[in-house]
């Protein structure tokens, strides 16, 4: 590079001087083994044939030509001012001049949650998932109206009142579907980032920790609501297009009306939605510890189905009302009148118990991990 | 004087010491003895003591793993440190992260969007992590700063589609999205085209002229001559050198250097020239040339029958210095 550089710098064709065979003797340079040319710089410099040698001459010789060897491509670059352009041109500066920007907490944290949901609500995957939970209280609905109902499992109700298949389907789908579907939403959160690597230029705007993590849950949940909110929407629809509809006998024996079993119908997917919640914080403390979004994804999956077992094993009694999974199902309370609200206060305040617990797992590990993927 | 370089021996140049920034007065950034052992037990950075005067553009010079983007992830709150403490933008850290990091464009080790994202929804993206942006103004800021790296027509492509230099040029981008007092580039020219080098030094300076102070790393010191006025030298994990880039060009003492299998008699010639430094290396000869005119040099080689195949003199290039400070080889110093 040099070499160009300084032929270019005198004047001379930008090219290597051809390979004129190596010569021995004083005052004659050979320079490089590999392409041997000869250059002679000598203040005695009558060259005839300036292509060949590049003469360097003593004024040239001053410290600032031999210093600015690199700095001929950039024309611009070599005198103080900037003289080229960007592309684009002009634009307000970011330069320093302005006053420090002031935090907007409440506004800003309002932008980031909504550019949170916008990934998630428009991320393929995800609407692919919610898809899939639609379908769920279809299927259940089909079957029923071609196998015939009865019975008295709140499944069967359904084939008597449509409204009873949200309950029947929220059942089902807790167990398994929901919790897989939060699952992939949760591990990724944080995970995801860190390995693409995009962590890092949000912590650097700065998002700032904690106020990530919140943002990531308040996702989370809105997700997990709006996944309670499919299934019962299907099963409605579903329903409503496959049996009756009318007032709602209740597993008590007492008929209360329409109205007021969509209430119901509200309340508990309202109760799933929380418990799915607390399960997206499980997830969120997964995803902060791996850099891997699959991992975190299958080993939050992996709890859930190791929980379903534990419940299932008779040794295991005692464990059970610790278990998320035990509670996710418990709302047959509003199938009873008046409401039976003691199981459902306690699976609520299992699912806070999760979120604070979980919460502050994820928070301490992600406030105090180097981000170095 | 002969000017001619050979772009050899280049380890030979043994640079001065440069002198330490002396004042941490007014710095954007400021390390003290800022030390990162990972968990395995390497030590990434080592005691560094950098001093960035604010309005300066300051190379961060060193080679493949020596410690440029562990430091700037440390400057930047990604990587808590070992040892040591900083100074971002006048504020103690790690405490003044949420007030110092809106001042501050980063692109840390490459460019990282969301691939199913376009362009300008990337930038909106981080523009909204940014608790003091105007969410506003994000459309407008956005399309600007898309103007200034030449990415207006490729605004609304998916990142996925983007080519390597597009996606460098987006993240730099992102980089001048707000108003920045600092901006830390960790090798942003990497996979430029040189059109595009030259586009990321014109607007650095451009940046640097507006008074925003620059801190770029780079692996190659041709790269960021051009633009800086500050060099700092990494080597295995420690400042090699650090100060005006000024100093560094003045600190070179132009080299005598003969070509000959006489090698040792040739360094004693010049030795009993009174030239400082002689010494023979291989089939070569080296010397500080000094005042002594270099033809009478020639003339007493030849005279004392020394056979010279190849005679220089010739300052040793910014480059010779960088790579005598960071020691030469490919091998990553560990
Ligand atoms: N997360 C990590 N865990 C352990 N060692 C690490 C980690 N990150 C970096 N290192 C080590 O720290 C040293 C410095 O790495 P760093 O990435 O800072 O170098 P660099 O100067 O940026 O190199 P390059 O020019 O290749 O980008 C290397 O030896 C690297 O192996
Ligand atoms: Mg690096």
């Amino acid at each position: 590079m040099s070499r160009t550089d300084a032929t270019a710098r005198t004047g001379a064709a930008p090219e290597e001087p051809p390979a004129t065979g190596p010569a021995d003797g004083p005052g004659v340079v050979i320079d490089g083994a590999d392409r041997p040319a000869i250059r002679v710089a000598t203040p005695d410099a009558a060259t005839p044939d300036a292509a060949t040698s590049d003469v360097a001459t003593p004024d040239a010789a001053t410290p600032d030509a031999a210093t600015s060897d690199v700095a001929t491509s950039d024309a611009a670059a070599s005198g103080g001012a900037p003289a080229s352009t960007p592309p684009g041109g002009a634009m307000p500066d970011a330069g320093a001049s302005g006053a420090p920007a002031r935090a907007r907490p409440v506004a800003g944290t309002w932008r980031l949650l909504r550019s949170e949901l916008g990934l998630t609500f428009r991320r393929p995957r995800n609407l692919v998932l919610l898809a899939l939970l639609a379908v769920v209280p279809v299927v259940i609905g089909v079957v029923l109206r071609a196998m015939g109902g009865g019975g008295p499992s709140i499944i069967a109700q359904a084939a008597g009142n449509g409204l009873m298949l949200t309950f029947g389907a929220m059942s089902v789908v807790a167990q398994l579907h929901l919790p897989l579907a939060v699952a992939v939403v949760a591990g990724d959160a944080v995970a995801g980032e860190a390995g693409t690597g995009t962590l890092r230029y949000l912590l650097t705007a700065p998002a700032g920790r904690t106020r990530l993590l919140l943002v990531k849950f308040a996702d989370i949940a809105v997700y997990a609501a709006a996944a309670c909110a499919v299934v019962t929407a299907a099963a409605l629809l579903t329903g409503l297009a496959l049996f009756p509809a009318g007032p709602v006998t209740l597993l008590s024996g007492t008929t209360i009306s329409f109205a007021d079993g969509l209430l119901r119908v509200l309340a508990v997917t309202g109760y799933a939605a929380v418990g799915m919640a607390a399960f997206g914080a499980v997830g969120l403390a997964v995803s902060t510890l791996t850099e891997a979004p699959i991992g975190a994804v299958a080993a939050t999956v992996g709890a859930v189905v190791c929980s379903n077992i534990f419940g299932l094993i008779p040794q295991l009694e005692p464990v059970r009302p610790y278990l998320i999974t035990s509670w996710w199902g418990e709302f047959d309370g509003v199938l009873r009148d008046p409401v039976a609200v003691d199981t459902m206060t306690q699976g609520l305040l299992v699912f806070a118990a999760y979120i604070a617990v979980f919460g502050t797992v994820a928070w301490a590990r992600f406030t105090g991990r180097d981000i170095t993927g | 004087m002969n000017a001619t370089l050979t772009g050899e021996g280049a380890h030979e140049a043994a640079p001065p010491p440069l002198a330490p920034a002396a004042s941490t007065g007014d710095c954007a950034i400021v390390t003290r003895g800022l030390t990162k052992r990972f968990r395995g037990g390497q030590v990434a950075v080592d005691d560094l003591h950098l001093a960035v005067p604010r309005g300066a553009v300051y190379g961060f010079l060193g080679p493949n793993g020596s410690g440029k983007t562990t430091t700037i992830r440390m400057l930047l709150g990604l990587v808590a440190p070992t040892g040591g403490g900083w100074e971002l933008l006048g504020r103690p850290m790690p405490a003044g992260l949420a007030a110092a990091l809106p001042g501050v464009g980063a692109l840390v080790e490459g460019p990282a969007f969301y691939p199913y994202l376009s362009g300008a929804a990337n930038l909106l993206r981080y523009d909204a992590a940014d608790p003091t942006a105007d969410g506003r103004t994000a459309r407008a800021r956005v399309a600007a700063v898309l103007d200034r790296v030449g990415l207006s027509a490729a605004a609304g492509k998916r990142y996925r589609a983007y080519s390597l230099g597009m996606r460098q040029r987006l993240a730099i981008a992102a980089t001048l999205l707000g108003p920045r007092e600092l901006l830390v580039l960790d090798e942003p020219t990497n996979g430029l085209d040189p059109q595009g080098t030259r586009e990321v030094r014109a607007l650095v300076k451009q940046v640097a002229a507006g008074g925003t102070t620059v801190f770029v790393s780079s692996h190659l010191l041709a790269e960021v001559e051009q633009m800086c006025t500050h060099v700092g030298v990494m080597r295995g994990g420690r400042l090699a050198a650090q100060g005006p880039i000024a100093e560094l060009r003045a600190g070179r003492a132009p080299l005598v250097r003969v070509l000959t299998p006489d090698a040792a008699r040739a360094a004693a010639v010049l030795e009993r020239l009174g030239l400082s430094g002689a010494r023979a290396a291989g089939e070569e000869a080296v010397a500080e040339i000094g005042d002594l005119p270099p033809e009478r040099a020639c003339a007493e080689l030849v005279d004392a029958g020394v056979a010279v195949r190849g005679f220089t003199v010739a300052r040793p290039s910014l480059e010779e210095v960088f790579v005598g400070l960071t020691g030469e080889g490919f091998d990553v110093e560990n």
